[in-house]
This record gives structure tokens, C-alpha cells and sequence, in this order.
């Protein structure tokens, strides 16, 4: 672990720290429709999008016609997705004249990017059209995003209104997102990437002619070795920078290539890595400052905010101390941090980024529910690949996803309000409104969903040597982690992968689509029914007898319920996966 | 209900156009127009050729140039084909494949520690650096097969490297196509 | 308190409660009970499924009888999960216990008895209690148990009600006023009194109390609904872990014995609240009954801890029912000492509080003693509500005190005036919160008397609390607001309502509610019937009239308004006691995972033995070390479930620090130093 490091880490943080307040004003103005500057240009796109889709902009909705729009939105986004990825090969914008995407594939990739997930069980570079990329992935990086703003506003209002029967417009609240907070931003750091070397463009892959063509074996189908010479590189291309701003800025994560952040063309420069996990932190962080302005308890933002910064913090030290100490397998490589280079475990990390880079970008990727990677998950200790794992299974609640982050926290704040607030002797109180019976159910449903999904289909796949350990491409615990990483991010909404594990298969692209729509839907749908009830109830006042949820006393408690709830459910397999491979490392054993 | 189904399609349509199809074409027509030399992957021409990109690594075999670090993009640096071995720490393979490539290296460069990016893949298998510490390793060979002084080498070295960015961000690295370029130019080499 | 609730104070060491107690818990195995509560009902499938496996190993020897399947380890498992069951149900037995004996001397008290019946003809019936209908008359003597609730209609009686109150001390009962509620089973002493029965058979007062304190007709309350909610879910999460742990360990090669994997799974899930949780109801609702309240329901009791706002009736609750005279301020030129013997002589036949007040000071501040006036052939001139002064005629001198304007008139009709200074005095005293008394003697006015509230001691240091609970008190009071002001000051309450009536205070509570608060308050009279209904905890006082008692959903059997903060503590009680032994409960799975996780897998993966931070010696000891803990937690923690967590009053950051710190911080640390004793004593004992 190097100074330097340290060093980034903490001026990452202090960025983060800085645009909170912004972004928390901003959306807050935004969803409250008060003033804000882009208004002159955008208000006007607002009522023609109104006037063209049929909106009525002063209807209120319950909880339920506004999980219902949610729903229907998403349904028909995801059959049109579908329908671009089969029919890819008749439509424009094809250069490497793709052919149709399988339908087992399709389905997943569909479910992948409605859900905000961007699981990509595929190879982009050599599957998905230029449209397809476009108008289906890209553009369900900004709906899912702009659903998941639009969801957790939703919550925020149920819990700062009073005895109201309504939580506001999704209509409104998801075309808000995606002009306000989604447009202008990606409009400009797009042009930034560009600027660092992402590649914008629509002309077909190039290829260069090498200066020092080599030589290859390949087994053919005949089972004979050739040897081959390779003196060509092909140079894939594409409208990515455009997808990249989003991508980031959504928590979405799906990389235009294969190799995701890692891949030069999307990620050139220390600088434009350094934007990109900025960029999937803004939102959350800034939806943290929302909560609390729009609750009239600006503390209470801040209190959830700590909370998020310390597991954060705990995360990245954790991957960098990891990741730092190398791989003690491999006798005689130098992995000790100097002037000249970085050290570390650098198998699947790019040599800009270094370890400090890869570990930070690691620990926010899965701390937010992005799923973008600048280095390969699957190749980390087992410890620094551990925390990526760990950051899913707690929910990705530190920061998380674009809303989804926020409203997931909302459910530990529950937990964490009812199992203590008794212990201030009064029925426990979130801001002033009575946690009953019905919000712990719908908390308590919200959560099994996810362990149902991220433990009940591995353990399938675990003991299934047909379809399920197959496709595992590292032996041993690491196995177990691959699949287990796999339905977890998928559940997650997250989208990296121990990525060695072969998941383009019917048995994986049926199954971890389930686990999208599950991780998705059935554990939201929970979450707006407490909205709803909550938007119904009365606001007792502030007093000292009141629970505190302001204080760091209320921090350290949110901390400790979201590791306890996510420790008590995951440890026992996390100690025969990453657990195990560590301690048999650190033994000297390979498999 | 049955109105909110129909607001639901037309919404995914307007949308669709609105962020499918005008905003990466804007995007598009803005960047080629701004950054017409980084939108299109900062590509280099030589003798009216492409011969690749300044921003993708491509491997080198010939003992006369630098070294990339090994690949798993495709065959190997395969610009089509982007990603990584995604070895797990503990798997055989990972293990016995560095050290066949560390017994290798310590063949040409005796008694010193090899760099541990030199023998080690990068996540995209397009990795365009490697580390001060790897060129180094790697100067006394390029020297030997140049007929070319160290310090000359390091020179060309130097020229290639990059600290890190704003002074703080990323790692320091050196660029091997663009040093190899170079070296080719001004220490062309027999072969 | 009364003589009869220190002797129900049961506890662990009454040997009949835990007699019964045992039994029950034996009882209480039936799986129709046991499915009540989730999470001890899937540690009793636990212990079926366990001793299902051991019966299926000891006939099948064949059966891999490895390291960690041995009789001996299965053997003791199963009987410590069977254990678990029985800690939980004996913990729910005690507790039920304490009610149990106090409902069979209730039950003597119901005994049949025969009323006398006046029928609309006047003819006197003589028929069964038991055959009473609402509204019908009877008359009760001197000597005779009366047949049901009603109302006096006619007469006056002393009424032994210690059968219901545990106050061996006989009442006063009357008709009219809100003395006039008499409760079926108590006994007449004196006189003969007409009473309108308002109860039918079988739903009478002692009919009610009886399955109260009995828990029969206990209904869960809203937040250990809500608890019960939580704890299922976690059941059925840890259930998830532990059911997909076996293919993960099969992957591993590392597969499991049943017995491990269910000692796993009740190891987990949260045993010890669940196995408290109606314990902890129960003790909540009888610490009330022991402090001689009767909650209606649970949701009362709970509702008593979120109290945002008390309403506090002034006279009797914060101040001493009377006003005293404290001070005598003579008019200028007027000894006081003469102005004090004047005030005692024109209060000698003043048999009111006040006037008997005035007597005490005049004789404590100058020592004078009551003159013999019999010789002097004094008139006592009475109170009158016309006059609204009283005095004494002697030796041809007009000696009266009084209000101030009745003392005016009066002198004004002897042609004279009141001095500006006194006025000052009088104006000074009413502004301070007193109540001014003229004294006069022969049309000249010699001073005034300060007659004041008198604050309860210590009222000022229960409101402080109360305000750092979060809680605001209420001052409810007939005074003018001036007299209120002051007397709210000197007593310290947030608030008052002056110049009350029924329907003001109506209003005040409704007003509190709509601003989300909850509000508590005391009644007797019928007018606060209403209010009573209103309020989230109304509490009706024993002595009051019928209707106060239906009102409200609480009563005091003690008749003692300042009871009201005691309620709320225990409320708040009861709720912090179910908060911490939840946290406590899953704080505990920590250790238990450290116990257990490596002794699962330290055959296959020696390695894992970092994880056995506590160094337990054998997978098995391991193992049945945390089951151990698990169920012997239980009844470790039985008389922290009925005596309830010591409450103090703090605001909420303060107690949830505290409460954390004991019970979080505590419930993470306990088991590892538990586990590891335990382990260490099985161990030497060759248990496993």
C-alpha cells in the first residue's frame, strides 16, 4: 500500500464529499419542482414529452398505480430490447454485420439491462450491433437509472409526507430524471472522455497491419495444434464514450467492451478512471443530501451518508491492503511497491491504474450497484475478491445503486430503527413516523427475496456437475465463489463477475435473468408498499424521547445492522468460498 | 391501468429516440467534430498503413523490442477480443504459467527479481504499458540486440514514460508500441 | 402499596409458581401451542428431526458413526435442543405463573352470592347473583358481599374492597358524585345502600380482572406483532443459510451430519427472544397489576410508553388537595401577631382545610393557642356561598374574613374603604399563584391570609424526568390563569389548561393528537368520561363512577392520579426490555458462528482453525458448546425477562447508548466468553 494510493483515495473521497450537497439540492429542486437553471431549456422537452406520451403532470399516484406504471414501463422497455437484439441483423447501424442475438441470451441481456444489472454474459465487441448498443443498452442505462431515481424519490416522499394517499407521478418523476439529472450531465462527460481518448464514432472495426507479427498454436476441430501467424490486429470501434458517461453515471456498468473499464478505448487515462468512479458515486451520494432536505432533517442525510463512508472506507482498505500483498504463490516475481512500479497482484489489472486505482474502482463499482470493472474480479486474491462479493451481499447499500442504493438502505434503516428503537422504551419512529407491523413485514420480504435468490440457486448450481460446476473455470473454492459471485451480482442488480465462469449457458442466462427480475422488482415492489404506508401515517413531532437518527450513535448502529444481517446470512458460505481460498493460500495451495 | 400501458409505450418510444438514437449521435457529431483524433482511437499511420493504435498494446516477440505484458485478448492482444485470463489466485494454471514465463525472463536478465506486471495479464488483454520497473528489466536485452549503450536505451525509455497524471493520479508507466516505434527509428536493429 | 401485592410478587424462588411452572412447560410441548411461535416451533421440529436421526442411528449401527456422529454427541444434542424448548416454555409458564395464583384468590371472591332484588313493585326478591341483569336494583346491608358492578343510587356505606385493591382499609361508596361505583364481590360494612346493577353476568369487573391477570384473553400486542414479524423473517433467512450450506459444503467435500447442521440452525435463529418474547408481555402486564393497575389491554400498556403529553389534573396530582395558609401580611400600621390571632379567632369553627390552616400557622409562627372562648359566648358566623365569608361575633366585635370583594362589600357597607396597600398585597399574592384572604375586624381591614397551593415534594425533579423522556406534562385546573401560571411555574410543568372544563379538555386532546402526539391522562368523574375514551391511555380511578371506569382502558384500583408516570415507565419498561433482548439475541450469533463454522469443516480444511478464535477443543465440543449456550441463555436470562431491564429516565440518545452498550456490545462479547467456559467444563467432564 503506497502513500500515493492513499492519496487518491482520499482526494476521491473528498470530490464525493464536495458534490453531495450540489447534487442533494439540485434533485431535490428537481423532484420538487421548484426553479432550477436548466429549466428554460428543458421545461420545454418536458411538455412535449408530456404532450407526446399522454402524461397528465398534476396527477398524483398511490403506491400502487406507481409501482404498476414502474412495472408496465419496464415491461415494455425490456420486450423492445428484445425485440432490437433479435432483429439486429435487419437494422441499421450493423457495420460488422452482426447476425441475431440468441434467444436464451437475449432474454438474459434484456433482464440484465432493464434491471439496471448490465450482467453481460456475451462478448459486446463480437455480438452486439452498433443500434443494439444504442438505442437497447445504452438506452436502458438511462431508463433503469431514471427508474431508480424516480423509486427512490418516491420512498423519500412517503417518508416525509404526511397522511397523504399518494406518493407522486412516476411519469413525471422518471422523465425528471432522465432530462434534469441524467441529460445535461451525460451530455458533458461524455465530451470529457472523448477528450482522454474514449472512442465516439460509427465506423467499422480497423485493422493494423503489426510491426512484429507472432506466432500462435491453435487446436482445430480436428483436434490437431497449427501454428499460426498472426500479423493483423483488429482495432474494434463504436459510440462509446456516449454509453460511458451513463454507464458510470447510472450505476449501469455494462461495458461497451468485453473488458469493460479495463479495456483502454473506454477507459484511457488515470484521469478518465478517476471521473468514472466519481461519476457512480454522485448520485447516491447526492440522493443521501435529498433524503435529508426533503425530510426537513438535513442530519439524517449525513448520518446515512457516514454510514455508507464508513463501509466504503472499510471495503477499499480492505481490497488495497489485499491486493497490495500480492499473490504469495508464484515463486520469484518481484510484488514489492516501489519508485518503479506499483507491485501487487497485478494478474488482470492494468498497469495505469496500478493497485490503489483498481482497488478503489473495485470497492465502488459493487459498493454502488454499477458492475463496471477497470481490473478483472476473477483474478483478485481471494480477499480482495471477497469484498466486491461482500459489498453485493450486503445489498449494495453504500451508496449503491442509482436510487436503488438509497431505498435499499431505507430497509436496514427500518430494521436498524425497529431492533433498537425499542431500546429507547417508545414503538420504534423513523423521523417522526411509527414503524408497525406491516413496514417490518415488507422489510423482512424485501430482504428474503434477496437471500432466497443469492443462496437457494447457487447451492442448485453448486452440486449439479451438468449444468451447474461445468461452466466454473477456476477449481476449488474459487468455483464456489464464481457462482456464487454470479447470482449474488445478478440478484444485486450489479453485473461484474468472477468473469472466468462460462454463464452464456441456458441453465445460467434463464436463472440469473430470474435473479435479475427478482433482485429487481420482487424486493422493490416491498419497498414502495412501505413508501405507501408510511406516506399515510402521522408525523409525531421531534423530542428527546424520540429516536435518534441523526447522531453518530444512529451511524455506527445503521453500520452495524446492514454487516450484522448481511454477515449472518452470507457467512457460512463466504467461509467455504473466498474464506477458505484464503486461508488455503496463505497455506501454499493451489488447485 | 389500461392508460398506463399505453403511456408506457409511447414513453419507451420517445425515450428510445430521444436517448437511443439523438443523444449518441449528437454525442457523435460533437466529438468528431472537437476531438476528431481521440473519437476515432487515437490510431497511427505509418508509410500510409494502419499499424495500430497509440492507446491498444500489441505484442512483441522479437528480443530487439520491449515487451507487453502477456495477453489474453484472443490469441493475444486481439483488438476484437478484449478481456483477461481471469485465473483465479489459486489455479495451477495461473501459477505454473507465471512461473514458465519467470524462468524465462530470469534466463535473459539473471539475478534480478522480475516485475511482476511482465509476467502477469492485464484485465483487458490490451494493456498498452508496462511498468518503469519492466522496461528497465528489460533494457540490458533491448541494448545487447541493438548494439545500442543502456543509457542510450533508457533515453529512448524515458521519452515514452508517463508519470502519473496531475501529479498524483494513476501510476507511472511506459508506452511499448510508441517506445518501440522509436527505438526502431533510432537504433533500427538487425532482428 | 398494598399488603396483597407484596405478597404476589412471586418469584424463582416461590417453589408452588415453579412447581406449576415445570409442568407447564411439559404441557406447552403440544406442536398447536408451539406454532404460535415460529421461531420455537422450528427448534422443536429441530429436536424431532434430531432424535428422528439418533433413534435411525442406534438401530442402524451401520450408519457412519464417524467422528462427529457418535450416540454420545447426537445424544446430547437432541437433548439439549429438547432442553431449549422446555427453558423457552418454562420462562412463558413463570411468567404466567404470578397471574395464575392471583386469579384463584379472585376466583373466591366470585363466589355466588344472593342479592335482594327491588321489583318495580317495591316487593323485595331474593335471587342468585349470578342471574342479575343490567339496570335491575338491589339493596345491600351492613354485613352482606355486594352481587355486581353498579352504581349507588341511595345512601351511604363503607364497602371492604380489598378483595379487588389488596387496601384492607374500608372506602366510603355514596350516591351522586364520583364516589358512586361499587365492584361485585366486595362487602358492605356499614349502613344499607341501593345499588343499579350495570354489569350482566359473566362480563363483570372481577370477570374481567380475573382473565387479565390470568393472560387468558392476552392478545399480542402491536409491537410484538411486529417483533414476531422480524424474528420469523430471520427465522426463515437463517433457515435459507443453513439448508443451502449443505450443497456448498458437498462442492467443498465437506458435507454434514444432520445433527450439526440443525445445532447450526437453532443455534442462529433468535432463540433467546423468542423464547422470552411472551414471558416478557406477560411480566410487562403484571408488573401493572402489582402496582394495582388494571390495563384493559396490552395495546394500552405499550401505547404508555410512546406517551408524548400527560395530562395532569392540578389539585390532588401535583398539588396537595388543599390550599394553606403560609403567610399573614398585616396593612400598614397593623401588628402582624394581632393580625394572626384576629385570622385564628374568625377561623376557630372553620372546619375547612383552609380554615384549620389558618390555625396551624397562627400557632406555629407565634405559638398562639386556641383561646377557650365558650365564656365568652362567641356567634360563629358560618361560610356561606352567599357571603362568601365566615367569622366569629364576640364580645360585641365583628371579627370576618373572606375573598377580597366579599370583604369589600362588607366594609364598604360600613362605610369604609379598602387602603390602597392592601390592595397592592392582595394583587401581588394572586399574581404569585396564591388565593388572598381579607381579614377584618370591626369594618377595618387588618391584613391579608396567602392561602397556597402547595406542590407536592419532588414534583418539580418527576416532571424534569419526564422531560428528558421526551415527555410534556399538562397542568388541568379550575384556577383562573393567573393562579395557574404561578403554579405551573413552581411546579415546573410544560403547560397548563386554566379554568378547564370537560369539553376544553377534549379539545386539548384532540388538538395534541392531530399534532401526532399521544396523550395520557387521569380521570374519576363521569364528565371526563368522554377525554378518557379519547386520550391514547386513559386511566380511570377506582373510586370513580362507572362510566370513568368503561372509558378508560386502564384503572388505578389504588385511586392514586400521580400513578400515571409509573404506568408510563413500566410501559417503556416493557419495550425496551423486548429491544434489548432482541439485539442482545442476535448480537449473540457472532460467537456462535466462530464456534461452530470451523468445527464444521476442520476435518476437511484444518486450515479454517484460524477462525476458532476461541480455541474450543474438539469440532464436537465445538458444537455442543453452542448449543449449550444457546439454551441455558434462556433461563439465564428469565428473571432479566420478568423484572423487565432497569429503566431510567433519560432522553432516547442516552438509553439507546446505554442499551447498546450492555446489550449489543454485551451480546457480542457474552457468548465467546460463555461458549468457551462451557467448553472447557464439558471437556473436563468427557462430554465430548
Amino acid at each position: 500500500m503506497t502513500a500515493n494510493g492513499w492519496f487518491q483515495i482520499a482526494v476521491f473521497l473528498l470530490v464525493i464529499l464536495a458534490i453531495t450537497k450540489p447534487l442533494g439540492v439540485f434533485m431535490t429542486n428537481v423532484f420538487t419542482r421548484k426553479k432550477t437553471f436548466l429549466d428554460t431549456v428543458l421545461r420545454p422537452l418536458e411538455r412535449l414529452v408530456y404532450r407526446l406520451t399522454g402524461v397528465d403532470e398534476t396527477r398524483e399516484m398511490s403506491w400502487i398505480e406507481y409501482g404498476a406504471a414502474m412495472l408496465l414501463f419496464s415491461l415494455v422497455s425490456m420486450l423492445l430490447l428484445y425485440l432490437i437484439e433479435r432483429t439486429q441483423q435487419w437494422l441499421p447501424f450493423n457495420p460488422q454485420k452482426l447476425g441475431a442475438v440468441a434467444q436464451d441470451l437475449a432474454f438474459n441481456t434484456a433482464a440484465s439491462f432493464t434491471t439496471n444489472t448490465n450482467w453481460q454474459a456475451y462478448t459486446p465487441e463480437t455480438t452486439m450491433s452498433y443500434l443494439t448498443q444504442m438505442a437497447g443498452l445504452a438506452y436502458h442505462n438511462f431508463a433503469s437509472a431514471a427508474v431508480g431515481i424516480a423509486l427512490a424519490i418516491a420512498v423519500i416522499r412517503g417518508i416525509s409526507s404526511r397522511e397523504m394517499k399518494t406518493i407522486g407521478n412516476f411519469w413525471v418523476d422518471v422523465t425528471r430524471s432522465f432530462l434534469w439529472v441524467l441529460l445535461p450531465a451525460c451530455l458533458l462527460v461524455s465530451l470529457v472522455f472523448v477528450s482522454q481518448g474514449v472512442v465516439q464514432n460509427l465506423r467499422p472495426y480497423d485493422t493494423a497491419q503489426l510491426i512484429n507479427p507472432y506466432q500462435t498454436q491453435a487446436t482445430g476441430a480436428d483436434g490437431k495444434t497449427t501454428t499460426q501467424t498472426v500479423a493483423q490486429q483488429t482495432i474494434a470501434q463504436g459510440p462509446v464514450a456516449s454509453q460511458e458517461a451513463i454507464k458510470e453515471l447510472g450505476t449501469n456498468g455494462g461495458g461497451f467492451f468485453n473488458a469493460n473499464s479495463a479495456h483502454p478505448f473506454e477507459n484511457p487515462t488515470p484521469f478518465s478512471n478517476f471521473l468514472q468512479v466519481v461519476l457512480i458515486f454522485a448520485i447516491p451520494s447526492g440522493l443521501t443530501y435529498t433524503l435529508g432536505r426533503m425530510t426537513g432533517s438535513p442530519k439524517h442525510g449525513w448520518a446515512v451518508w457516514s454510514a455508507m463512508t464508513v463501509l466504503f472506507l472499510a471495503g477499499v482498505l480492505t481490497v488495497f491492503w489485499a491486493e497490495a500483498r500480492g499473490n504469495p504463490l508464484p515463486a520469484g516475481v518481484d510484488q514489492t511497491p516501489s519508485s518503479l512500479q506499483a507491485g501487487g497482484n497485478m494478474e488482470g489489472k492494468e498497469v495505469r491504474f496500478g493497485i490503489a486505482n483498481s482497488a478503489l474502482f473495485a470497492t465502488v463499482t459493487t459498493d454502488a450497484s454499477c458492475g463496471a470493472v477497470n481490473g478483472m474480479h476473477d483474478s483478485f486474491t481471494p480477499l480482495g475478491g471477497m469484498v466486491p462479493l461482500v459489498n453485493i451481499m450486503l445489498g449494495e447499500v453504500v451508496f449503491g445503486g442509482v436510487g436503488s442504493g438509497l431505498y435499499g438502505m431505507l430497509v436496514f434503516v427500518i430494521l436498524a430503527v425497529f431492533i433498537a428503537g425499542l431500546m429507547v422504551g417508545r414503538t420504534p419512529e423513523y423521523l417522526g413516523k411509527k414503524i408497525e407491523a406491516f413496514d417490518v413485514k415488507m422489510a423482512m420480504l424485501s430482504v428474503l427475496v434477496f437471500s432466497l435468490a443469492t443462496l437457494a440457486l447457487p447451492a442448485i448450481a453448486a452440486v449439479s456437475p451438468r449444468f451447474g460446476t461445468s461452466s466454473i473455470s477456476n477449481p476449488g473454492a474459487h468455483g464456489l465463489s464464481q457462482i456464487l459471485y454470479a447470482y449474488v451480482s445478478a440478484t444485486g442488480n450489479n453485473g461484474s463477475a468472477f468473469n472466468g465462469i462460462n454463464s452464456n449457458t441456458f441453465w445460467y442466462n434463464t436463472t440469473l435473468a430470474i435473479s435479475m427480475l427478482m433482485g429487481r422488482f420482487l424486493a422493490v415492489i416491498p419497498i414502495l408498499a412501505i413508501a405507501g404506508n408510511l406516506a399515510r401515517k402521522k408525523i409525531s413531532p421531534p423530542s428527546l424521547g424520540a429516536f435518534p437518527v441523526t447522531t453518530p450513535l444512529f451511524t455506527m448502529l445503521l453500520v452495524s445492522t446492514v454487516v450484522v444481517v448481511g454477515a449472518l446470512t452470507f457467512f457460512p458460505v463466504l467461509s467455504l468460498g473466498p474464506i477458505l481460498e484464503q486461508v488455503l493460500m496463505t497455506a501454499g495451495r493451489s488447485f | 391501468m389500461k392508460n398506463n400501458l399505453l403511456i408506457a409505450m409511447r414513453m419507451t418510444l420517445v425515450t428510445t429516440l430521444l436517448f437511443g438514437l439523438i443523444y449518441p449521435l449528437a454525442v457523435t457529431g460533437l466529438a468528431q467534430l472537437l476531438f476528431p483524433g481521440q473519437a476515432n482511437g487515437e490510431l497511427i499511420q505509418k508509410g500510409g498503413k494502419l499499424i495500430g493504435s497509440r492507446l491498444l498494446g500489441q505484442a512483441f516477440s522479437a528480443p530487439g523490442y520491449f515487451r507487453s505484458r502477456p495477453s489474453f485478448a484472443g490469441t493475444g492482444y486481439d483488438g476484437g477480443s478484449s478481456g483477461g485470463s481471469n485465473l483465479g489466485p489459486t489455479n495451477k494454471i495461473l501459477i505454473s504459467r507465471v512461473q514458465v514465463e519467470v524462468a524465462r525472463l530470469k534466463a535473459e536478465n539473471p539475478g534480478v527479481p522480475v516485475p511482476v506486471d511482465l509476467v502477469t495479464a492485464s484485465g483487458s488483454g490490451l494493456d498498452p504499458h508496462i511498468t518503469p520497473a519492466a522496461a528497465e528489466f528489460q533494457v540490458p536485452r533491448v541494448a545487447r540486440e541493438r548494439r545500442a549503450s543502456e543509457a542510450d536505451i533508457r533515453a529512448v525509455v524515458t521519452r515514452h514514460s508517463l508519470g502519473r497524471q496531475f501529479g498524483f493520479l494513476g501510476e507511472p508507466r511506459v508506452n511499448v508500441l510508441e517506445l518501440n516505434l522509436d527505438l526502431d527509428a533510432a537504433y533500427p536493429s538487425s532482428r | 402499596m398494598a399488603a396483597q401485592s407484596k405478597a404476589k410478587t412471586a418469584s424463582l424462588s416461590d417453589p408452588s409458581i415453579v412447581g406449576r411452572a415445570v409442568l407447564d412447560s411439559f404441557r406447552k410441548l403440544s406442536p398447536r401451542l408451539m406454532a404460535k411461535n415460529p421461531v420455537m416451533f422450528v427448534v422443536e421440529i429441530g429436536a424431532v428431526i434430531t432424535t428422528a436421526e439418533l433413534a435411525h442411528d442406534f438401530w442402524d449401527r451401520s450408519r457412519g458413526i464417524g467422528p462427529a456422529t457418535g450416540i454420545g454427541f447426537g445424544l446430547q444434542i437432541s437433548l439439549w435442543l429438547w432442553f431449549t424448548v422446555l427453558f423457552a416454555n418454562f420462562a412463558e409458564a413463570m411468567a404466567e405463573g404470578r397471574g395464575k395464583a392471583q386469579a384463584d384468590t379472585l376466583r373466591k371472591a366470585r363466589s355466588e352470592t344472593t342479592a335482594h332484588v327491588i321489583r318495580a313493585n317495591g316487593a323485595i326478591e331474593e335471587v342468585s347473583s349470578s342471574k342479575l341483569r343490567l339496570n335491575d336494583i338491589v339493596v345491600v346491608s351492613a354485613g352482606e358481599f355486594i352481587p355486581g358492578d353498579g352504581d349507588v343510587i341511595e345512601g351511604v356505606a363503607s364497602v371492604d374492597e380489598s378483595a379487588i385493591t389488596g387496601e384492607s382499609a374500608p372506602v366510603i361508596r355514596e350516591s351522586g358524585g364520583d364516589r358512586s361505583a361499587v365492584t361485585g364481590g366486595t362487602r358492605v360494612l356499614s349502613d344499607q345502600i341501593k345499588i343499579c346493577i350495570k354489569s350482566n353476568p359473566g362480563e363483570t369487573f372481577l370477570d374481567r380482572m380475573i382473565k387479565l391477570v390470568e393472560g387468558a384473553s392476552r392478545q399480542k400486542t402491536p409491537n410484538e406483532i411486529a417483533l414476531n414479524i422480524l424474528l420469523a423473517g430471520l427465522t426463515i433467512i437463517f433457515l435459507l443459510a443453513v439448508v443451502t450450506l449443505e450443497p456448498f459444503a458437498i462442492y467443498s467435500g465437506a458435507p454434514q451430519t444432520l445433527f450439526v447442521l440443525v445445532s447450526l440452525l437453532v443455534c442462529l435463529i433468535p432463540t433467546t427472544i423468542g423464547g422470552l418474547l411472551s414471558a416478557i408481555g406477560i411480566a410487562g402486564m403484571d408488573r401493572l397489576i402489582q402496582r394495582n393497575v388494571l390495563a384493559m389491554s396490552g395495546r394500552a400498556v405499550e401505547a404508555a410508553g410512546d406517551v408524548d403529553t400527560l395530562l395532569l389534573d392540578k389539585t390532588g396530582t401535583i398539588t396537595l388537595g388543599n390550599r394553606q395558609a403560609t403567610v399573614f401580611t398585616p396593612a400598614p400600621g397593623v401588628d402582624e401577631k394581632h393580625l394572626a390571632l384576629t385570622a385564628q379567632l374568625a377561623s376557630l369553627a372553620d372546619e375547612t382545610p383552609e380554615g384549620r390552616s389558618i390555625v396551624v400557622l397562627a400557632k406555629e409562627r407565634y405559638g398562639l393557642r386556641g383561646i377557650e372562648l365558650s365564656a365568652q359566648s362567641p356567634l360563629f358566623i358560618p361560610f356561606s356561598a352567599h357571603t362568601r365569608m365566615s367569622g366569629v361575633d364576640l364580645d360585641g366585635e365583628e371579627i370576618r374574613k373572606g375573598a377580597p370583594d366579599a370583604i369589600k362589600r362588607y366594609i364598604q357597607e360600613r362605610g369604609n374603604k379598602i387602603s390602597s396597600e392592601v390592595e397592592e398585597i392582595v394583587k401581588s399574592i394572586a399574581n404569585s399563584g396564591g388565593t388572598p384572604l381579607l381579614v377584618a375586624r370591626n369594618r377595618i381591614v387588618l391584613g391579608v391570609i396567602h392561602l397556597e397551593d402547595i406542590v407536592k415534594g419532588g414534583m418539580k425533579e418527576r416532571f424534569e424526568h419526564l422531560r428528558a423522556m421526551g415527555i410534556r406534562t399538562m397542568m388541568i385546573t379550575g384556577d383562573n390563569p393567573l393562579t395557574a401560571a404561578a403554579i405551573a411555574k413552581q411546579a415546573g410543568v410544560d403547560g397548563f389548561l386554566a379554568e378547564a372544563k370537560p369539553e376544553e379538555k377534549m379539545a386539548l386532546i384532540k388538538s395534541e393528537q392531530a399534532k401526532g402526539k399521544l396523550v395520557a391522562m387521569t380521570g374519576d368523574g363521569t364528565n371526563d368520561a368522554p377525554a378518557l375514551a379519547q386520550a391514547d391511555v386513559g386511566v380511570a380511578m377506582n373510586t370513580g363512577t362507572q362510566a370513568a371506569k368503561e372509558a378508560g382502558n386502564m384503572i388505578d384500583l389504588d385511586s392514586n392520579p400521580t400513578k400515571l408516570i409509573e404506568i408510563v415507565e413500566i410501559g417503556k419498561q416493557l419495550l425496551i426490555t423486548r429491544g434489548a433482548l432482541t439485539t442482545f439475541s442476535v448480537a449473540n450469533d457472532v460467537a456462535k458462528y466462530f464456534a461452530i463454522i470451523p468445527a464444521m469443516f476442520a476435518a476437511a480444511f484444518p486450515q479454517l482453525g484460524v477462525l476458532n478464535v476461541m480455541r474450543l477443543h474438539t469440532p464436537q465440543s465445538a458444537v455442543l458448546s453452542a448449543v449449550i449456550f444457546n439454551a441455558l441463555i434462556i433461563v439465564a436470562l428469565i428473571p432479566l425477562a420478568l423484572r423487565g431491564v432497569r429503566y431510567r429516565a433519560a432522553g432516547a440518545e442516552a438509553l439507546l447508548r446505554r442499551n447498546l452498550l450492555i446489550y449489543g456490545l454485551g451480546g457480542i462479547v457474552s457468548p465467546f466468553v460463555g461458549i468457551k467456559i462451557i467448553d472447557i467444563l464439558i471437556t473436563s467432564l468427557h462430554w465430548a
